[in-house]
């Protein structure tokens, strides 16, 4: 049957008419898609692009190698030496288990790092490499790079690790890096984003922490392209990073090295300076401990040892720990009472063995007294009643200030970890930390070094420098940096009067050298050496007056923690100074504990080396020789000190 | 209906007909097919597998079925119409049963050789058994109520069945290519205006739905409508694909990054880049200059099967091509628009070009209809 024409027509008449329409609406919509891909592609093309970059394009930095620390003659403090180390990719390695188990094989596995790297294994994208061996040495790195067709996955990688060649000798002035803690970061307000590279090192304890910013270096970038999940496609470029200043200390490892071993196992501090330049020439303090151990990261048990022993290895005695100067502090009065006009040398001060001082008796340290006393006797035999009666006369005040002239009462700029300000005591400092009047016996203690004075024995060297030479010397421990030499310290003129200082100077020659010297013992002998000296004795305890009555209780009969320490500071030589030192010797039980350390100290400075054995007086030439031989075996040729800390 | 309906006169006949193909249009399928595969080649990282070569094997396989579709004559598949719409209904309630699941919906049934989307099979079975009803239907009936509520339920029963699977974009391009047959056959405005007045009081419904025990969409089908309407909400989860699709039709530029070297796609940054993102490859890779010819070649596509429609006084003829002309431009309006961030992202492929076994033979099978229609046009005065 054939359709009516005219349906046929109509009914193609409205389908072209509506097909046209929907025709019409589908080219409208072609055209409105059309103008969006031109929106998007020509207008917005540059936002795009650079999202789209932004996506691809990762900045990785890439760590500079840390600044090096030298000594003062090129010796290497601190170093990077390669470290090596076994990387790990999942997904390269297949069956991990397996890997890990031929692995096992050729080198020893940590049992505990390879639970930690299976953990992490499991949590990042399996293209990410995960140590599963750090510190290897190069043998096992060898093993494994040979048998790397029976390892699929494992790396051997190499990076730079901090190590300090002089061990225990210098940990108290380079310290350490460690890995970056949340603490250190905290201490920025940005926090660099070098420091959030994995495994980057960072300064913890002394130079490697106050000099951070030198030593770090400058983060070099690399832009790599990566993948939606993260996956490094390729390297685009990269600029290199700009390692760190080199840095040179002005300390002498040697010698450094020498009063380490010197010191042994005595809980004692030595500070030697340059006279001149401020230079420190070492900063030792016993016991020490091993800073390598901390950058490869210390075992509890090794940690607690360090911690709890009585004798502090972790602390750096020479600038942080204050103790009471003792008599060493003597000169410092005496100068103050010149100064102030208050005496004179020749005058003299009747000591019958005590000092009435406002109804409480002040006792010498020698109960029978001194008798007439000038200023020569009184350091030479430490007269304790010369000083009460002179701390009487000038006041507490003008003490203080000719402390605080010689450097005694401020934090010495060097960067050392946790420098003392010690404390200088004075009127307005009793009245607002103790909330008491001073009262004259204050000033009767603080004349002899005891009571509420404090000193480092970095600030009793600076002031012994600078009783030698008159200049308001300043301890320097930063030779240079980049071969830049750094500022000296050799200070002005402390505007003192030279008279006045030859007295002071010539008084504490004769304590080494007068035959009634309190340090006539350990005297040099070579003419050109001679050292000028003051021992101090500071008291640990209290002496009751019912002590006193029986006879003091002898320091060898003390425990070890109640015994005085012993002081000793001088400077040599003594016609031309050339270094300051002072030796404090924790509960060594006085003085005598000190001056034979300093004089051994004093002549390896000045010659450089073990020093002839005649520079020493005849009677000590043996016992010298059977130290320095037994100290000669026990300091290898250069190097770290054989010593382990206790 | 028979073969006398038709003023054979002038159709050609035997192997002539061959010469009487729309080969501009095939040409034009050609070429957007070659596209595909160029693209395909370019994300699989210059490589034929896995996606460029069984795209072509398909191609020719689908070029070679539009042939012999369009050789057969087209009261054949006018005649074919209501038991082509019976199967795509048995398979879709086959899928509804024992299909497979595959991401989290269930499409398909797997035939040994191919994975048969019954969903696609639909769209070009839905339009001939318009085509068909409208032929059949005395024009003067086109709009009375029960003649356009007939119709309506061929449309909404396999829409429903899809829905269930759930395959939003399938139902979507189900439903309006049917209303648009059906509005091309001349069914009254106010159906129409009615419709769209009752879909946007459902739009309301369906917001207000979410969070209640009514929930009439599935929440992953909300957060992409979120997502839509505001990709920047959530740019690594919803919106990862919005927003890194646009990154890279953007930055393609005026003549896009050259061949290959498309960074979001390459780098993986672009999701699904072989099937429903592709279009985003092409349009980083090859710029505006690349997308724009895309675009121009789909619209000459749709303009040759509209110029062929309008040639054709026959009705069934006319509407079929009409429709399925149609629903090739939803595909692509939709895959375009999605990627392009004006629709949600619904899952629907760029035809000719998204990798897929399916939907390609099948539209190509609907241009061999095209085609069919085409050749077999009534000729001379009528």
């Amino acid at each position: 049957m054939r359709r009516p024409p005219k349906d046929t027509l109509e009914s193609f008449r409205k389908i072209s008419r509506r097909g046209l329409i929907v025709g019409g609406l589908q080219a409208g919509f072609v055209g409105l898609l059309g103008w969006r891909m031109r929106h998007m592609q020509v207008d917005q093309a540059d936002q795009f692009r650079f999202l789209a970059e932004e996506n691809r394009i990762n900045i990785r930095l890439i760590p500079p190698a840390r600044g090096e620390i030298f000594d003062r003659n090129g010796v290497a403090v601190a170093a990077n030496e390669p470290a090596y180390r076994i990387t790990m990719v999942r997904e390269d390695a297949g069956d991990v288990d397996a890997v890990l188990a031929q692995l096992g094989k050729l080198v020893t596995l940590n049992p505990e790092e390879i639970e930690r790297a299976r953990t992490e294994m499991k949590r990042s994208a399996p293209f990410l490499p995960v140590t599963v061996a750090d510190r290897v040495s190069w043998e096992d790195i060898s093993r494994v790079a040979v048998n790397a067709p029976t390892l699929p996955g494992v790396t051997p990688e190499v990076g730079l690790s901090r190590s300090y060649p002089q061990g225990h000798d210098l940990a108290h002035v380079v310290g350490y890096v460690g890995p970056v803690s949340e603490r250190d970061l905290s201490r920025y307000e940005d926090p660099p984003p070098l420091l959030r590279i994995p495994r980057f090192q960072i300064g913890k304890v002394g130079v490697e922490t106050k000099l951070e910013e030198t030593l770090r270096g400058t983060a070099g970038a690399k832009r790599v392209e990566v993948n939606a999940v993260g996956r490094v496609m390729r390297e685009l470029d990269r600029r290199e990073g700009i390692g760190g200043a080199t840095v040179q200390l002005t300390v002498d490892s040697q010698l450094q090295n020498y009063i380490q071993a010197r010191l042994g196992q005595e809980s004692a501090s030595v500070v030697v300076m340059d006279v001149q330049t401020g230079d420190i020439l070492a900063t030792a303090s016993s016991p020490s401990y091993d800073p390598n151990k901390f950058v490869r990261g210390i075992s509890v048990a090794d940690y607690s040892l360090l911690r709890d022993n009585n004798h502090r290895p972790l602390a750096s005695k020479t600038v942080q720990d204050a103790y009471p100067p003792g008599s060493t502090f003597k000169m410092v009065t005496a100068l103050a009472a010149l100064d102030a006009g208050v005496m004179t040398p020749d005058d003299t001060v009747w000591c019958p063995g005590y000092l009435e001082v406002s109804g409480r008796r002040f006792h010498c340290w020698k109960g029978a007294g001194h008798g007439h006393v000038n200023l020569e006797q009184s350091l030479r035999e430490s007269c304790d009643v010369y000083y009460y009666d002179l701390a009487l006369k000038v006041g507490i005040e003008r003490v203080a200030a000719m402390a605080r002239r010689l450097g005694l009462g401020e934090a010495h700029d060097i960067p050392m970890s946790a420098i003392t300000s010690g404390l200088v005591p004075d009127k307005a400092w009793k009245q607002a930390n103790r909330g008491a009047e001073w009262v004259v016996g204050d000033s009767a203690n603080a004349a002899i070094g005891q009571g509420f004075v404090l000193t480092s024995p970095l600030q009793l060297a600076v002031m012994t420098a600078r009783i030698a030479t008159g200049h308001a010397v300043s301890p320097r421990l930063i030779k240079r940096i980049d071969g830049v030499e750094q500022p000296s310290r050799a200070g002005e003129l402390l505007g003192l009067n030279e008279n006045h200082l030859r007295q002071v100077r010539r008084a504490m020659f004769s304590v080494s050298n007068n035959r009634r010297g309190t340090a006539y013992s350990a005297r040099i002998q070579a003419e050109d050496m001679r050292m000028a000296g003051k021992t101090g004795t500071s008291q640990v305890r209290n002496i009751t007056a019912a002590e006193r009555a029986r006879g003091v209780t002898r320091n060898e009969d003390l425990p070890w923690e109640r015994r005085d320490h012993g002081l000793f500071v001088n400077f040599a030589p003594f016609d031309a100074p050339r270094i300051a030192v002072a030796t404090v010797v924790e509960h060594g039980g006085g003085s005598s504990a000190a001056s034979p350390i300093a004089r051994d100290v004093t002549l390896q400075a000045l010659y450089g080396e073990d020093p002839p054995l005649d520079a020493y007086p005849k009677k000590d030439r043996s016992k010298i020789k059977a130290l320095q031989e037994r100290l000669a075996r026990e300091r290898p040729l250069n190097g770290a000190s054989g010593q382990e800390e206790a | 209906m028979s073969y006398l309906e038709y003023n054979v006169k002038h159709v050609p006949s035997g192997p002539r007909k061959v010469l009487y193909l729309n080969w501009p249009l095939a040409i034009l399928l050609a070429s957007v097919a070659a596209i595909g595969f160029l693209m395909l080649y370019s994300v699989a990282g210059g490589s034929f597998s896995p996606w460029a070569e069984p795209q072509i094997k398909r191609f020719a396989l689908g070029f070679a079925l539009m042939l012999i579709v369009a050789l057969v004559p087209i009261w054949f598949w006018r005649n074919m119409a209501v038991v082509g719409y019976g199967v795509s209904v048995a398979l879709l309630i086959a899928v509804e049963l024992f299909g497979a699941v595959g991401m989290g919906a269930q499409r398909w049934i797997d035939l040994g050789f191919m994975r048969l989307q019954p969903s696609e099979l639909m769209k070009i079975t839905l339009v001939m058994l318009l085509a068909a009803y409208y032929d059949w239907l005395p024009i003067k009936k086109t709009s009375r109520p029960f003649w356009v509520f007939l119709p309506v339920l061929f449309v909404l029963f396999p829409t429903f069945l899809v829905l269930r699977q759930p395959d939003l974009g399938t139902a979507i391009l189900l439903m309006t290519g049917g209303g648009l047959v059906m509005f091309m056959a001349g069914v009254h405005w106010a159906y129409f205006a009615a419709v769209l007045a009752a879909a946007g009081g459902l739009v309301t419904a369906v917001f207000q739905s979410r969070g209640t025990s009514w929930q009439l969409l599935k929440d992953y089908q909300f957060r992409r409508i979120d997502t839509f309407l505001d990709p920047a909400s959530d740019p690594l989860g919803a919106g990862y694909h919005i927003t890194q699709s646009k990154i890279a039709l953007g930055s393609g530029g005026w003549t896009g990054r050259g061949f290959m070297q498309g960074t979001q796609s390459r780098l993986n940054f672009l999701p699904e880049k072989h099937t429903d993102f592709i279009f985003t490859t092409l349009a980083e890779e090859f710029g505006f200059i690349g997308a724009f010819s895309l675009l121009t070649l789909y619209a000459l596509i749709i303009a040759f099967c509209v110029a062929s429609a309008l040639q054709n006084r026959d009705r069934f003829a006319s509407l079929l091509t009409l429709g399925i002309a149609t629903t090739f431009f939803l595909f692509f309006a939709v895959n375009m628009s999605m990627v392009m961030g004006l629709a949600p992202v619904v899952g629907v492929p760029l035809p000719l070009v998204s990798y897929g076994g399916s939907a390609m033979l099948i539209l190509m099978i609907g241009f061999g209809l095209v085609q069919s229609a085409h050749v077999h046009r009534p000729r001379g005065a009528i």
